[in-house]
């Protein structure tokens, strides 16, 4: 992909993009309008952290963020989703580089959990993010998709085949 | 890739209309059967069952193969699009998540730059 420097007024929304890159990793990238060492602090100070982490689309409230950002420091959010029970996810800092590189643990799934590493590379005033989720082994991360989708309930199969749908038109 | 087709699409929820077709792929997603198992496991013929199973397999969200005289079923191709649907889902939520961010760091630039004297509501 390539990224020209463009000074147009209005300039086009970045793409966001998300791949099983192997049986083991989940990637996702996105350029972000701005240097790496502000996004760096967006995404390590808990006051920022907070107004972006939890899109509104999700429906989702965050009940608490406790983040000890750096090496062996320990995180825990916790949301709440309408009625239902509030939901914990922890871990810990694995390795805090400012500005260009952050890994932390997910550990609320227990041993199968993720290791999650954030590379922050600034072109031109841009900052290239790269998310890279790694899974202990392939049925893990089959396991975290299985029941991000099926939960054994099939209604939300009907939503993987209405998600199908859109991406369809 | 595997090609979308409508008519596929509309074959899917057909078959996953019938709660005995959702048992079946629920069985299949913990292992593979024979019909014959998959029979006694839902009490029914197993006239009864090859029909569940050619619904499911017309839909692809399920396979078969005939060794010997067992015919064994699997989680067929729709399998892999429900993957892509859930890392297309993955992907929107990152991208709704890289929005805000990109909202804060507006911010952050401008109140470093000093344009604007304070920090707007």
């Amino acid at each position: 992909m390539e990224t020209r420097t463009a000074s147009e007024p209005t300039p086009m929304k970045n793409r966001t993009t998300s791949e099983r890159k192997s049986a083991r990793e989940l990637v996702v990238t996105r350029t972000i309008n701005g240097p790496a060492r502000i996004v760096f602090e967006a995404w390590t100070k808990p006051e920022l952290f907070k107004q972006w982490w939890v899109p509104k689309s999700l429906g989702l409230t965050l009940l608490s963020c406790d983040m000890d950002v750096r090496p062996g420091g320990k995180y825990k959010l916790v949301f709440k989703h309408g009625a239902s029970e509030p939901m914990a996810f922890y871990g810990r800092y694995r390795e805090v580089t400012p500005p260009s590189r952050l890994v932390w643990t997910n550990e609320e799934g227990g041993e199968d959990g993720s290791v999650t590493t954030v590379t922050f590379e600034e072109q031109g005033g841009k900052t290239l993010v790269v998310l890279h989720d790694l899974y202990p082994s392939k049925e893990a991360l089959d396991a975290a998709i299985a029941s991000g989708s099926t939960s054994g309930d099939m209604n939300e199969t009907f939503e993987q085949l209405e998600a199908l749908v859109v991406t369809l038109k | 890739m595997v090609q979308y087709k409508p008519a596929r699409l509309d074959a899917s929820f057909a078959a996953l209309s019938d709660a005995t077709r959702r048992g079946v792929l629920e069985q299949l997603g913990r292992e593979n059967a024979s019909i014959t198992a998959l029979a006694e496991r839902f009490h029914m013929t197993l006239t009864g069952m090859k029909k569940h199973v050619g619904v499911l397999e017309q839909a692809g969200l399920v396979t078969t193969e005939k060794v010997g005289r067992v015919r064994t079923c699997r989680l067929g191709p729709r399998r892999l699009e429900g993957e892509t649907a859930w890392i297309e889902r993955y992907r929107r939520l990152w991208d709704a998540r890289f929005d805000e961010l990109e909202k804060v760091v507006d911010k952050l630039k401008r109140k470093e730059r000093g344009n604007g004297d304070q920090d707007r509501k």
